[in-house]
């Protein structure tokens, strides 16, 4: 038995999403750069200047309670999935339970895993909730990446999140099926403690990290679960471009529409830890009760994760608490390469 | 051990947590433990909802060490549904015309932070134009 099955069902209570309104147009980048741009990525989403993975999880956290209803001092956890926590040592899980109006008799933790550091505290806390240790706890992936000025991965390296509340089945707008995570140690992607920007390996992100590992995930998935992709109403996969999600659907015979509602690259680009649990947010907003949906994250390093969710009728009570992914998409303010370098601090101020 | 008005503080300047007067029902904010109205003790907190309208406003073109960043930005008197008056800075600012009357939230924001990417990181409310508006 390969699946991760918590002893008591678990569900998501309550879900927010964020996405800062900032956007550049890669094709800006490329005239600065004089490179090719991002293909079907038309721009992507860019943080204000007093913006941070802390401030957006706060927002996307507040989403998420005025959807699930329930009192902040009742989480007993919230973990912060992001390879862009604000402090290298400093918990940015303390910071926002403050803010949300945790009570202190919480875990407060963030989790690194860069891409899938958000569907890891997801899985964690299905464990935490299903085995009674806590009746709600919160599972945030938000991050604010960045890309080193003309590298390729500087035009889709974007910003947004999601937040998740999980809590008993019974209370759930979406019940968890189960869960499977694949591993293995793979140098495709990394940045080391003090460096501000990433280093990756050209021919390792594509084959042999993002399709094997979320290959991997998806077939032990849906083997073990003995579903196929007509068994889902929508998937979302990973979206570090809008090309490899398009992809590794279409190889495992998922429809465009399936995948359409959760792949939101083309409009703000890849938002690392907050792309699933991002992707997730928008497909709940247009899900039906019944619906079941397939989500299967990456990060490099390298791992997969893939859960699925069957959508109850507690769906239609809770969706118009709080603002819709697509409200945070339509909401934009364009910007030139000279003021989004302002806002990501490629200028040096004070020195 | 965390002093307890510290603390207080933080729940003020993070997430706009007031007070409420027992006696009168006069929602106070900043928290000062006194109602302004009836002159009666007054300490049980209370959580704004984070809306209001703008009452008035500035723009500031440059700003002091800490918000050089942010600047050109706006100031604003911001007047909260409940009642209470308050000062402080707008965000995300586009198209939006920022006017006396115009309808504003609450969010947590970097206030400020040191230059030098060594110090500590200041979080607290500011107000934007509000995004969609919500059934409660
Ligand atoms: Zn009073």
């Amino acid at each position: 038995m390969k699946l991760l099955k918590p002893e008591n069902p678990v569900g998501i209570i309550g879900y927010g999403a964020y996405i800062p309104r900032y956007r550049i147009k890669t094709t800006e980048i490329a005239r600065v750069w004089r490179g090719e741009g991002a293909g079907p990525i038309r721009e992507k989403s860019v943080p204000g200047p007093d913006e941070d993975t802390i401030t957006m999880s706060i927002e996307a956290g507040r989403n998420a309670l005025a959807r699930a209803r329930v009192a902040p001092e009742s989480i007993r956890a919230i973990w912060i999935g992001s390879e862009s926590h604000p402090y290298a040592v400093k918990p940015s899980g303390t910071i926002v339970a403050e803010a949300l109006g945790a009570d202190s008799s919480i875990s407060a933790a963030d989790f690194e895993f860069a891409c899938k550091a958000g569907t890891e505290a997801l899985i964690a806390g299905m464990g935490f909730v299903g085995s009674g240790m806590a009746r709600y706890m919160m599972a945030i992936g938000m991050d604010t990446a960045q890309g080193k000025p003309g590298d390729v991965l500087e035009y889709t390296a974007a910003a947004g999140g999601g937040a998740l509340i999980l809590g008993p089945a019974a209370e759930s707008a979406a019940v968890l099926d189960g869960a499977y995570s694949y591993v293995s140690d793979t140098p495709d992607f990394w940045r080391r403690q003090t460096a501000k920007y990433p280093e990756h390996a050209q021919r390792f992100t594509g084959e042999p990290a993002y399709f094997d590992h979320i290959g991997h995930a998806l077939r032990t998935y849906l083997d073990e679960t003995g579903t196929t992709a007509k068994d889902y109403a929508y998937v979302i996969f990973h979206q570090p471009n809008a090309k490899f999600p398009q992809k590794i659907a279409k190889e495992a015979g998922f429809t465009p529409d399936q995948l359409a509602p959760g792949l939101l690259s083309p409009f703000i680009g890849n938002t690392y830890s907050g792309a699933v649990p991002l992707g997730l947010c928008a497909t709940l907003d247009i899900a039906r009760p019944g619906d079941r949906i397939l989500a299967v994250s990456f990060g490099s390093g390298a791992g997969s994760d893939a859960f699925s969710l069957t959508v109850t009728s507690k769906i239609d009570e809770v969706r118009a608490l709080a603002p819709t992914t697509q409200a945070y998409i339509n909401r934009r303010t364009e910007i030139d390469y000279a003021v989004y370098a302002k806002y990501r601090e490629k200028i040096d101020f004070d020195r | 051990m965390e002093n307890p008005r510290h603390w207080r503080l933080k729940k003020q300047r993070y997430a706009l947590v007031g007070e409420i007067c027992p006696h009168c029902a006069v929602k106070i904010f900043p928290p000062r433990d006194v109602c302004p109205e009836c002159g009666l003790e007054a300490k049980t907190s209370y959580q704004f909802s984070g809306k209001g309208k703008i009452y008035s406003y500035t723009k500031m073109t440059d700003g002091p060490a800490g918000f050089r960043q942010n600047a050109p930005y706006f100031v604003a008197l911001i007047q909260l549904n409940e009642g209470p008056m308050i000062t402080a800075q707008l965000t995300d600012v586009g198209d939006e015309e920022i006017k006396i009357g115009s309808p504003v939230e609450m969010v947590t924001r970097k206030l400020r932070e040191d230059g030098d990417q060594h110090g500590a990181i200041l979080y607290g409310y500011k107000f934007r134009p509000v995004l969609q508006e919500v059934s409660a």
